[in-house]
C-alpha cells in the first residue's frame, strides 16, 4: 500500500500549520481531540454565509433552495463516505456524545427493560459510558464490561460469558482514544447478532482516520464527530440501520420533525427529519461535506497508510527515550495514530507544559477515560495523536521536547542525590 | 511566559525531595483534595495543639506544581495559629490570582510559586493543597476524613 499524497503539499492546505507559537512553528499533535481544518472547509463556511445563507426545508426562494440542496448533498456525501445504504440513514447531531445520547433515549427507553443487559468495555470514552449508566439506572438494567488486557486489547475470550440472551446492546469503541487500539468490531457484531443484541460503535477515532464501511461491519448504530475529521465543531453524525430509525421514537420535539401538529398530539416527519428538530447547523453540516470531499480526494486507504507509517516512526523513536512507558498494542496493524505514554519522574502535566514551550501541542490528563486510567494504575497520561499532515520532523520535535523535560527534571534529581 | 518562571529550582527541589510527606501516625484533621480533571490527588494531615497547627503533613500524587506547593505549605504552616494560617492562605491565593503580595521573609519559599500566576491552567495545581487544608479546617467537627473536589 502506498501513500498517494505528499504530506508537505497537504500541509499547505492547512493555514494554521504555517503559524507559530512562542516564536516556533506549531507542532500539532492533539488530533484525537480535534483536527485542524483545510482552507476548503474554512472557505465553505465563508461561502455559505456570504452567498446563500438561508434556512433549509422551507423557503420557496432561490437561496433557501440552494441551502437545502447543499445541506442534503452533505448528507449524501457522508452516507457515501461510510457506505451507508442511503442518505436517510444519516442523522446530523452536534457531536458523537449527542449521537450516543440520541440512541439512549430514542431507542434505549423502549428496548432496554428491567434485568436486560448492556455490554460495554473498560476502554470507553465517558461519552460511551455515562449515557449507558444513566439508561441502566433508569430502566433497572445491568451494565456489564469487557475488560482490557495489559497490552490494551479487549479481552474477548470473556465475551461468551458476558453476552447472554438478555443482552440488548453492545456499545463499544472502534478505536480507543487513549490506547490507539483498533478493536475487531466485525467479529463483535457477528457474535452480538447471534444473541439478538444490537451494536453501537463509537467511531469518533476511526471514521476520520481509516476506511469505514458500515454495511461491511454490519453495525446497527455508528456515531462520530465532524470536528475530528477536518470539519467544523458542532456537527456530529449518527448512522443507524433504516428499519431502526423508522421504529424509534423521536429524540427532541419541535419544528421540522413533525408532519401534523394538533393541540394535544402530533405525528412525525419521515426519517431523517424525525430526528432533526429545529433549525439544524446548516453551515457546519455543509462544511463537513467539504471535509468529506477533501478526505475522499486524499483517499482513506492512503490516510490510514500515512498514519501507520508515522505511528511506526514515532513508536521507534519514543522507545529510545529512557524511562518512557508506552501504552497500547505492540502490533502496528491493530493500532491507530494515538500514543499515550508516561515518563519516569515527570508528571504528564509537566510534560505537556514543557512541550508547549517548544510549540508542541499534546494532551495530558485522563482523556475522558477515568476507568481506563485506573485499569492501568496511572492518574493521567500524556498523549500524542497524528493525522494526515503529521511529519517525521514533528515527531522528532516531540522527542526533543521530552529530552528537554528530562533535562529540567533530571537536574533536580541529580542535585538531590 | 517563561518556563523558568514555572520550574524554578526550589520548586523542583521540593518536588524531588518533598518535606513532611507521608501519613503521620496521628492526625486530628484529615482532608483529601482531588482534581478529577487532571487526576491530581493530595491528602493533608494536621495535628493540633489548641489553636495551633502543631504538625502538618501531606501525601498524594500529582504534578510538580501541586506537590511542590503541598511540600512548601506544610513547611511554612508548622506551629502557626489558625489565624496566621488564614492570613497566609489568603495571601497565597491573592498571589496566585496575580496580585502583588509582599510576603514576609519566612515565607519566601512560597514566593517561588509566584510565576504560576502566569500559567492560568496551573493555578489550580498550586492551590489544591491549600484548598484541601482549608476544607479540612472548616470541617474539623466531622471527626473523620473529609474530601473535596476542585476543578
Amino acid at each position: 500500500m502506498e501513500v498517494n499524497f505528499d504530506v508537505h503539499a497537504v500541509r499547505q492546505d492547512f493555514p494554521i500549520l504555517g503559524t507559530q507559537v512562542h516564536g516556533k512553528p506549531l507542532v500539532y499533535l492533539d488530533n484525537a481531540a480535534t483536527s485542524q481544518k483545510p482552507q476548503a472547509v474554512i472557505d465553505s463556511l465563508v461561502h455559505f454565509y456570504t452567498r446563500y445563507n438561508a434556512n433549509v426545508h422551507r423557503g420557496i426562494y432561490t437561496i433557501s433552495e440552494q441551502a437545502t440542496a447543499a445541506y442534503e448533498e452533505a448528507r449524501a456525501k457522508v452516507a457515501r463516505f461510510i457506505n451507508a445504504p442511503s442518505p436517510e440513514c444519516i442523522i446530523f447531531v452536534r457531536n458523537t456524545t449527542e449521537a450516543i445520547n440520541l440512541v439512549r433515549y430514542a431507542w434505549g427507553s423502549d428496548n432496554v427493560g428491567a434485568d436486560d443487559e448492556i455490554l460495554i468495555s473498560e476502554m470507553e470514552h465517558h461519552s460511551n459510558l455515562v449515557p449507558w449508566q444513566l439508561l441502566a439506572q433508569e430502566q433497572g438494567a445491568d451494565l456489564r464490561f469487557l475488560r482490557v488486557n495489559n497490552e490494551g486489547r479487549l479481552m474477548l475470550d470473556g465475551f461468551d460469558v458476558l453476552i447472554t440472551e438478555k443482552t440488548r446492546l453492545i456499545a463499544v469503541t472502534h478505536v480507543s482514544n487513549v490506547l490507539g487500539t483498533v478493536n475487531p468490531v466485525k467479529g463483535i457484531v457477528k457474535k452480538a447478532h447471534k444473541y439478538g443484541a444490537l451494536v453501537l460503535l463509537d467511531a469518533a477515532q476511526s471514521v476520520p482516520h481509516m476506511p469505514v464501511d458500515v454495511q461491511d461491519i454490519d453495525c446497527d448504530f455508528l456515531a462520530f464527530s465532524g470536528h475530528k475529521m477536518m470539519g467544523p465543531t458542532g456537527v456530529g453524525v449518527l448512522y443507524a440501520k433504516p428499519h431502526l430509525l423508522k421504529s424509534m421514537r423521536p429524540f427532541m420535539g419541535g419544528g421540522s420533525m413533525i408532519r401534523k401538529v394538533m393541540l394535544t398530539e402530533s405525528t412525525w416527519a419521515d426519517v431523517p427529519q424525525k430526528f432533526e428538530a429545529g433549525t439544524p447547523n446548516i453551515a457546519d453540516v455543509i462544511a463537513l461535506g467539504a471535509a468529506v470531499d477533501y478526505l475522499s480526494e486524499l483517499g482513506m486507504e492512503s490516510v490510514r497508510e500515512h498514519e501507520l507509517q508515522i505511528t511506526q516512526y514515532a513508536l521507534d523513536k519514543l522507545r529510545e527515550v529512557s524511562g518512557i512507558k508506552l501504552f497500547g498494542p505492540w502490533e502496528l496493524q491493530t493500532r491507530a495514530g494515538v500514543i499515550s505514554f508516561v515518563l519516569d519522574g515527570v508528571h504528564p502535566h509537566d510534560i505537556a507544559q514543557i512541550l508547549d514551550s517548544e510549540a508542541v501541542a499534546v494532551r495530558a490528563g485522563h482523556h475522558c477515560c477515568q476507568p481506563l486510567m485506573r485499569r492501568f494504575n496511572v492518574p493521567a497520561t500524556a498523549r500524542a495523536s497524528f493525522y494526515v499532515y503529521t511529519t517525521e520532523q514533528e515527531v522528532d520535535a516531540l522527542v526533543q521536547g521530552l529530552h528537554k523535560a528530562q533535562r529540567i527534571f533530571g537536574h533536580a534529581v541529580e542535585r538531590s542525590l | 511566559m517563561q518556563l523558568n518562571d514555572l520550574y524554578k529550582e526550589i520548586i523542583l527541589d521540593h518536588y524531588e525531595s518533598p518535606h513532611n510527606r507521608g501519613r503521620p501516625p496521628h492526625a486530628d484533621i484529615e482532608a483529601e483534595g482531588s482534581n478529577p480533571l487532571c487526576g491530581d490527588d493530595v491528602e493533608v494531615y494536621v495535628a493540633l495543639d489548641g489553636e495551633c497547627l502543631k504538625e502538618v503533613h501531606f501525601d498524594g500524587s500529582g504534578c510538580a506544581i501541586s506537590l511542590a506547593a503541598a511540600s512548601m505549605m506544610t513547611e511554612v504552616l508548622q506551629g502557626k495559629s489558625r489565624e496566621e494560617v488564614r492570613q497566609i492562605s489568603d495571601q497565597f491565593k491573592a498571589m496566585m490570582h496575580g496580585e502583588d503580595v509582599a510576603l514576609p521573609e519566612e515565607l519566601e519559599d512560597l514566593e517561588s510559586l509566584k510565576g504560576v500566576a502566569n500559567f492560568p491552567l496551573r493555578v489550580k495545581c498550586a492551590l489544591l493543597p491549600w484548598v484541601t487544608l482549608e476544607h479540612g479546617l472548616a470541617n474539623e467537627d466531622a471527626g473523620q476524613r473529609v474530601s473535596i473536589e476542585v476543578e
